[in-house]
């Protein structure tokens, strides 16, 4: 019983993707124009294209750098977002000002970065953790902000030391928010690590990926698609993982209310 | 002390109770004013409020819905700042929540920590006060205990009944071990059954541990039921109405307790101030007052 069950649950999961290959790989199957290789063709290039080399010499570095990126944005917009949230003084005086910077599309940030803070990992760092912080910074504002009282008051009546009070109150408090913050940052961290790269870069997937589209190798760029999509789709799968750690006693509340 | 016929029988017969007298004040609240300042109007929520606990004693305030009980508790437990007036513990002043108090909150699932278990939160304020390891230990498993939570001690707040949260809320506080003990409508929001259990409960802890505990309700057979002395509030802008002291016996148990004639009379004394409390009766006139 459980066997089918299992077998369902993965029916369910792994049976949209597996139509849509099917309709690429029959669509594309007799093509013959250069823009749309059959997708065997695209699938037979992969390995040789990232496999061989690559994974080194470009992904990892995208990946280091989005790390570095993601995390940066995630201390500065939970520190920040802690310290608006706590003072309404400090939030009047600074909303209007994150709503302009929020309003600024990122991409448009990357030519000035350049200026500034030249071309190397420093620049693209800078530019994923400057587009993605934003969602975590205001999304912790909020959290720390609609804390319930009757609980800071509790930790009042207890005399939480200050650092007590910072973790187990405001942060823990906030935590649902910082993550729904957090998960809106990644997707944007993940676009801004390929932006990064199609200018001024020497390695890198989203360099890679314009490279290979300039010298006309169309199959070679289109599994440099297929696998920014996977990268995609594991980083989100291990964030959910992370999600269902911290937060399991919210998910447990919210069931429970139910 | 009381204008109350009932309240000028003898003494409290709490035979029951082998800790001190009740005559050290323990917790004094003295003229105790509030008045919060609204954008075009001041509302007086508390004009003169003076009481004293004794140490040891479990002492309740009574008012009708709305006469100001939780600010009057608010101030008293130095979570606010009164206008006017002081509230000092053991002879020092509060002017911030003390070391020697303990409050149990009426909404139970919004003052526990929903990420810690039931252990977590009885724990982790004795972590803040620097309890050593073993003696947190004991103190928590005792308190668990006491309030009949040993089995729950692993589960989460949202995953225990609504009495079972208070319960958790109530081990908490005793597992402080407070002078004083504040409780703020701490049954309203329980069922029925479950609201006898938990009075019970604070009755038992109350005689075993010696804890000074001041109860604040709406319900009048609940202040009576659980009440050495009652104190009556009068409506908003509040006032001491009277002190009633509760002669019934200090073994008590819903039955038995509840049906006595002695327990009818002080039910209907208070009941009858409270009523005339909500129709504004006052101490004295103050028709020189501004509304």
């Amino acid at each position: 019983m459980t066997a089918v069950a299992w077998g369902r649950k993965f029916a369910i999961v792994a049976g949209l993707p597996a139509v849509l290959v099917a309709v690429w790989w029959f669509a594309t199957a007799g093509s013959t124009s250069v823009y749309w290789p059959p997708l065997s063709t695209v699938l037979e290039t992969f390995g040789p294209t990232w496999l061989e080399g690559r994974l080194a010499s470009d992904v990892l570095p995208s990946l280091l750098r989005l790390a570095a990126g993601y995390a940066l944005a995630l201390a500065l917009g939970t520190a920040l977002g802690t310290v608006i949230g706590s003072w309404p003084k400090v939030r009047a005086l600074t909303e209007p000002a994150l709503e302009f910077f929020r309003a600024i599309p990122p991409p448009v940030l990357v030519p000035i970065f350049i200026l500034f803070a030249g071309i190397g990992d420093g620049m693209k760092i800078l530019v994923i953790m400057v587009g993605s912080v934003w969602p975590i910074l205001l999304n912790t504002v909020e959290g720390v902000r609609s804390i319930d009282e009757v609980l800071r008051d509790t930790a009042r009546c207890y005399r939480f030391r200050r650092r007590t009070r910072l973790i187990q109150l405001v942060l823990r408090g906030a935590s649902p928010r910082i993550v729904t913050g957090a998960r809106q940052a990644l997707s944007i961290a993940i676009i801004l690590m390929v932006i990064s790269e199609m200018f001024a870069a020497t390695n890198g997937l989203g360099f890679s990926i314009v490279q290979f589209q300039r010298s006309f190798a169309i199959p070679q760029m289109w599994s440099g698609i297929i696998l920014l999509g996977l990268i995609g789709v594991a980083l989100s799968l291990i964030f959910r993982a992370c999600e269902a750690r911290i937060l399991a006693w919210y998910q447990g509340q919210r069931a429970a209310q139910r | 002390m009381s204008t109350l016929e009932t309240a000028s029988a003898p003494p409290p017969q709490d035979t029951t109770m082998d800790h001190d007298a009740h005559t050290t004040p323990l917790l004094d609240v003295t003229g105790l004013r509030k008045v919060f300042a609204g954008a075009n109007r001041a509302v007086e929520a508390l004009q003169e409020v003076t009481f004293t606990v004794s140490r040891g004693e479990l002492m309740c305030l009574v008012g009708p819905s709305g006469c100001g009980k939780t600010t009057l508790l608010r101030c008293v437990s130095g979570l606010l700042a009164p206008s006017a007036g002081a509230v000092t513990l053991n002879g020092a002043p509060v002017t911030e929540p003390p070391r020697g108090m303990a409050v149990v909150f009426q909404e139970y699932g919004r003052s526990l920590f929903p990420w810690l278990t039931a252990w977590q939160n009885v724990e982790l304020p004795l972590k803040e006060k620097k309890v050593p390891r073993d003696e947190r230990k004991r103190l928590v498993t005792e308190a668990l205990d006491a309030v009949g939570l040993t089995d729950s001690r692993n589960a989460h707040p949202w995953e225990l009944s609504g009495g079972m949260q208070q319960r958790v809320a109530i081990a908490r506080a005793v597992a402080y071990e407070p002078q004083v003990l504040l409780m703020d409508e701490p049954f309203a929001a329980v069922d029925a059954q479950t609201r006898g259990e938990l009075e019970d409960l604070v009755r038992a802890l109350w005689q075993r541990l010696g804890v000074t505990v001041l109860f604040v309700t709406h319900d009048i057979d609940e202040a009576v039921y659980l009440g050495q002395r009652v104190v009556v509030l009068s409506a908003s802008p509040t006032v001491v109405l009277d002190d009633v002291a509760i002669t019934l016996p200090g073994d008590r148990d819903q039955i038995t307790t509840r049906s006595l004639p002695q327990f009818a009379e002080l039910r209907a004394a208070i009941y009858e101030l409270v009523q005339r409390a909500k129709n504004g009766y006052r101490p004295q006139p103050d028709t020189e007052r501004p509304a």
